[in-house]
């Protein structure tokens, strides 16, 4: 009558705990039975009836169909419970086993796991530099809400600024806005010195209308906001510091607030601070600096300027960008009614984010794709490694199945590997994206937005864990259902005798192997389309020489009595440098290339032009060696020489668009041209310099002498000297602080640096997509030599006995080798054809390169190719150094 | 039955796993113990017993597999497992400590501590 004893772990192994419910409600009602019978007798026993021991027996027990159903419940709860005990025992068990192999073969996992992790760190550490651009709302309350409005959308800051009546009046009009903000987008044109508490500095101050941190939302970190005194024409001085300069320049001082700094010499109160979270520079002009906000009035006096105001709106909740966008069209359609003469009225409205984000939409993209591309290289290449390994696992895998093991079961135990394997790709990934995007968040060289908040987030790390676990699932996949495929007999029977090994199987890895050359191709070709932009933007002509030229800003600290006194300082100055031993040439301009940019109406004397047609100029105010030392050359006329001062005629030089803008087919030299009602005579045409962007060709250029419109704040003085940089910056240093002692000295870039940075956003998807070319690239390689070795060593007595039979060494070399061209050449072809297709999506980041560029193509198939041939040549020096004998006998 | 004590709440899986300490038991067996053992002084539905059992079983502290009592009727046999024996003198140790505080509590002469 004793139960067969068997230990709880053995009856787990023969799976007997697993019981369907419906099984053991029956087995439950059996039980209730034989407890009704045993009592009845007992009972019967006891003297009572049948009947009455039986309805006795009935209420001991409880209301019998309460009961019962009670019972099933619990019963099944049962069973469920310990039906999740055993899964949760498997698992431990699987576990168990997957690390025991994992250790075993140290090099195998390390291998692994380092091709995991970089797949893993690709897709991580692109997901969080996409983040903040394109996922993450923009760090504002309801940024939704938020629309950015330009005057047109042309290129330039002119054409994206507005003038600031129109601030007022939309402000006035529009109803579509909770409220309406703006910064003054010059500022670059404007500096600061700071004085006193250490080392005079130039500074960066962007002037922002009143109520511009309301709109977006910031709350400063401490003090207030700007008040209306402070935010009127001629108000009260004050400044909001960021964040990143209150601590650079006070350490984090929070009594800094309420205090006065010297700004410019005039005594300036620090009223607040702002927090962290709001990097201004960060989201509105990447790459650049600011070191403080300061209020901007929006008066008839900032009227005049011009086009100056990047406006920002709040919607009203309910109003959209076309709601607003055809209100403010009907609104600029009656002022423009109500004043013919006026000027500048029109706005083109964009989400905030969309006009911050929006031009690096296709690059991200490119990158994410890319990314997507790399882990899939990396799970094809661990597949075949897991196949690899597999096959010598087959004969285990056998013995177990043919024990009773199920399939299922089987398969687990194979993907727990795998996700064990991704699991340490991924912490190993997460690591390196970590790297990764500090050093990103930290680089001041990029000019793409927002990247300073790109940090490995938590939303960053679901994503990594999502992709780690499908990582682990489709890499292990493949060799789980091929290892468990089943047809024990025929693995039992080869035992001890390693025949050549399944046809099946081979082809599997080879055409792992093959898609893996496939993705490399379109890696490779992206990248090489990529980087010939990139030497086509290098090598595009500049129309000055930035090597050898060094760029100061210089801001005195005084003010000047009148407008000549101020050229005198200058002119001082740069006699000054330009005695300097070793200065070659020293210029003068308010305007230096690939910066700030504003544009003027010019026209030629004489000439009507349609409205709108205006002819819209940049100008730069120079002195009379400025485009010599940028050797910006001279194609007609003169260059500017100090006699052209504010004493004599007014003179200005073209550059050759704008001459053939003005003067189409006619002689420029000494005709007129107007500036307003300022009447200019053209003395010089030259060459057209890449001012806006290496990309873009020249706008319409002017150069006009800075003695005879003394229209700037500050100036940037360019020396050009064959005299190491650190040399000349300590000389010119001494020369500048003899000039003035509090204009600051160590405010200087050099032109190559500058250029550097305009090419700044296409080195970096160049330098990501090019390391995630090399990675797949290395990747294939390492598949195609995992192959080949392995059918190689597999295929040993093969060898063995064809050589024997007289086949030379030669070729059986030949033979290994074929084959892996053949594999090459079928994933170039595949490559080529997704590249081709895929290139599409660069369209819009190439420059000078089609994206069919056959050089390109060319140039990545015969990479491919080569680096295959190469991963593939020792095995296959291996193969033809099998002696026959020991081959044979290793049997 | 006219002096039954309510059990209290817990108290009826340590009984089941006492009972089942010596040698495995089907239910009916692990009932009538109960009975002789507390005298019919503790009473519950025998259905009780069975959900205490499939708690136990849920548990892991007792194994439950069909076998065939002396008559040759099939019943379902429980075994205290290794788990069980612990977690039964667990119970017990503690129960004791239990007892003999709340007791010495009750029978000691009233006053100030």
């Amino acid at each position: 009558m004793r139960s067969p004893d068997i230990r709880p772990g053995v009856r787990r192994l023969f799976r007997l705990a697993l019981q369907r419910p419906e099984r053991a409600g029956a087995e439950m009602d059996d039980e209730i039975r034989l407890h009704l019978a045993l009592r009845t007798e007992q009972l019967i026993r006891q003297g009572l009836s049948p009947a009455a021991a039986r309805a006795e027996a009935e209420r001991r027990f409880g209301s019998l169909d309460e009961a019962r159903h009670r019972l099933h419940d619990s019963a099944s709860r049962r069973e469920h419970r310990m039906r999740t005990l055993e899964r949760l025992d498997g698992l431990r068990h699987d576990l168990r086993i997957a690390l025991r192999r994992i250790r075993r073969a140290p090099g195998f996992t390390a291998f692994a796991v380092l091709i995991t992790g970089l797949g893993v760190a690709a897709t991580t550490a692109v997901f969080s530099v996409m983040s903040p651009l394109m996922l993450r709302p923009l760090p504002f309350p309801e940024p939704e809400r938020l629309v950015w409005i330009a005057s047109s959308s042309g290129g330039g800051l002119s054409a994206v600024t507005s003038r600031t009546s129109n601030l007022r009046d939309y402000r006035e009009r529009a109803r579509s806005f909770q409220a309406l903000t703006g910064y003054y987008a010059f500022f670059e044109y404007e500096s600061y010195n700071l004085v006193g508490a250490g080392a005079p500095e130039r500074l960066v101050g962007v002037g922002v209308a009143q109520d511009f941190l309301d709109v977006l939302g910031v709350r400063p970190l401490l003090g207030r906001n700007f008040v209306r005194e402070e935010g009127v024409w001629g108000g009260r001085p004050a400044v909001i510091l960021t964040h990143g300069f209150w601590v650079r320049r006070f350490g984090g001082d929070p009594a800094i607030v309420g205090r006065s700094i010297t700004l410019n010499n005039v005594p300036t109160e620090v009223v607040g601070v702002l927090p962290p979270s709001f990097d201004f520079a960060s989201t509105f002009v990447p790459a650049s600096r600011v070191d403080f906000l300061r209020p901007f009035p929006i008066s008839d006096e900032t009227d005049r300027w011009g086009n100056t105001l990047a406006i920002v709106g709040r919607l009203k909740p309910g109003a959209t960008v076309e709601s607003a966008q055809a209100e403010l069209d009907a609104i600029n359609a009656q002022l423009q009614a109500a004043d013919p003469a006026r000027w500048g009225l029109s706005a083109v409205v964009t989400g905030l984010q969309d006009h911050i984000a929006g031009r690096f939409r296709p690059a991200m993209l490119v990158l994410a794709a890319a990314a997507v591309l790399v882990l899939a290289v990396a799970c094809a290449n661990l597949s075949n490694l897991l196949l690899a390994r597999g096959q010598q696992r087959a004969q285990e895998m056998a013995v177990r199945s043919a024990l009773g093991a199920s399939r299922r079961r089987l398969l687990g135990q194979l993907l727990v590997e795998s996700l064990l394997l991704a699991a340490g790709g991924g912490v190993v990934g997460v690591l390196l994206a970590v790297g990764i995007t500090r050093w990103v968040a930290s680089t001041n060289a990029v000019s793409i937005p927002l990247l300073r908040s790109v940090s490995v987030d938590g939303g960053a790390l679901a994503f990594t864990l999502a992709v780690t676990l499908l990582t682990g699932l489709v890499v292990g996949l493949v060799p789980a259902l091929q290892v468990s495929r089943g047809d024990e007999a025929a693995t039992l029977r080869d035992v001890g005798r390693s025949t050549s090994e399944g046809r099946r199987r081979t082809s599997v890895r080879e055409v792992l192997v093959v898609w893996e050359v496939a993705l490399a191709c379109v890696l490779l070709v992206g990248g090489g389309l990529l980087l010939r932009s990139f030497v086509r933007v290098l090598d595009v002509d500049l129309g000055f020489q930035p090597a050898g030229a060094v760029a100061w800003q210089l801001n005195p600290g005084r003010d000047f009595a009148d407008d000549t006194a101020q050229i005198a300082f200058y002119d001082a100055l740069t006699a000054r440098v330009a005695a300097l031993p070793g200065v070659d040439a020293v210029g003068l301009t308010d305007t230096p290339p690939l910066g700030r940019n504003r544009a003027w109406s010019i026209q030629a004397k004489g000439a009507v032009y349609e409205r709108n047609e205006t002819p819209v100029a940049f100008p730069r105010l120079v002195d009379s060696r400025y485009l010599q030392t940028m050797r910006i050359p001279l194609l007609e006329g003169r260059y500017f020489t100090p006699d052209d001062d504010a004493g004599s005629r007014r003179v200005m030089i073209l550059n050759q668009t704008a001459a053939e803008r003005l003067f189409p087919g006619e002689e420029p030299i000494d005709r007129t041209v107007l500036i307003g009602d300022g009447e200019w005579q053209v003395v010089g045409v030259v060459g057209d310099v890449r001012h806006q962007s290496l990309e873009e060709g020249a706008g319409l250029e002017m150069y006009l002498p800075y003695s005879q419109q003394p229209d700037f704040n500050a100036l940037v003085m360019v020396v050009r000297s064959r005299l190491p940089v650190e040399t000349l910056a300590a000389s010119v240093g001494a020369a500048l602080r003899a000039a003035d002692p509090s204009m600051p000295a160590a405010d200087y870039q050099t032109l190559d640096a500058v250029v550097d940075r305009a090419i700044s956003p296409r080195r970096f998807i160049l330098i990501i997509l090019g390391a995630f070319a090399g990675t797949a690239l290395l990747l294939a390689a390492l598949g195609i030599y995992a192959v080949l070795s392995y059918s190689v060593s597999q295929r040993r007595r093969e060898i063995g006995i064809r050589m024997a039979l007289g086949e030379s060494a030669a070729s059986v070399q030949r033979r290994v080798v074929r084959r892996t061209v053949l594999l090459a050449v079928v994933g170039v072809a595949l490559g080529a054809v997704l590249s081709f297709a895929a290139s599409r999506l660069l369209q819009s980041l190439l420059y000078g390169v089609g994206s069919t560029d056959a050089p390109t193509f060319v140039g990545t198939a015969a990479v491919l190719l080569l680096v295959s041939t190469l991963a593939g040549y020792l095995p296959a020096r291996r193969a033809s150094r099998v002696a026959p004998v020991h081959a044979l006998r290793a049997e | 039955m006219g002096d039954v004590l309510p059990l209290v709440k817990g108290t009826l899986d340590v009984l089941v796993l006492k009972a089942l300490a010596w040698t495995p038991l089907h239910g009916f067996e692990i009932t009538t113990w109960l009975e002789a053992r507390s005298g019919g002084a503790i009473g519950v539905q025998d259905s009780a017993m069975y959900q205490a059992l499939h708690r136990l079983e849920a548990r892991g502290y007792v194994v439950g597999e069909w076998g065939v009592t002396a008559n040759n009727q099939r019943a379902r046999y429980y075994r205290l497992t290794k788990a069980g024996q612990a977690h039964l003198a667990a119970e017990t140790a503690q129960w004791v400590r239990y007892a003999e505080t709340v007791t010495g509590i009750l029978t000691s002469a009233p006053g100030p501590a």
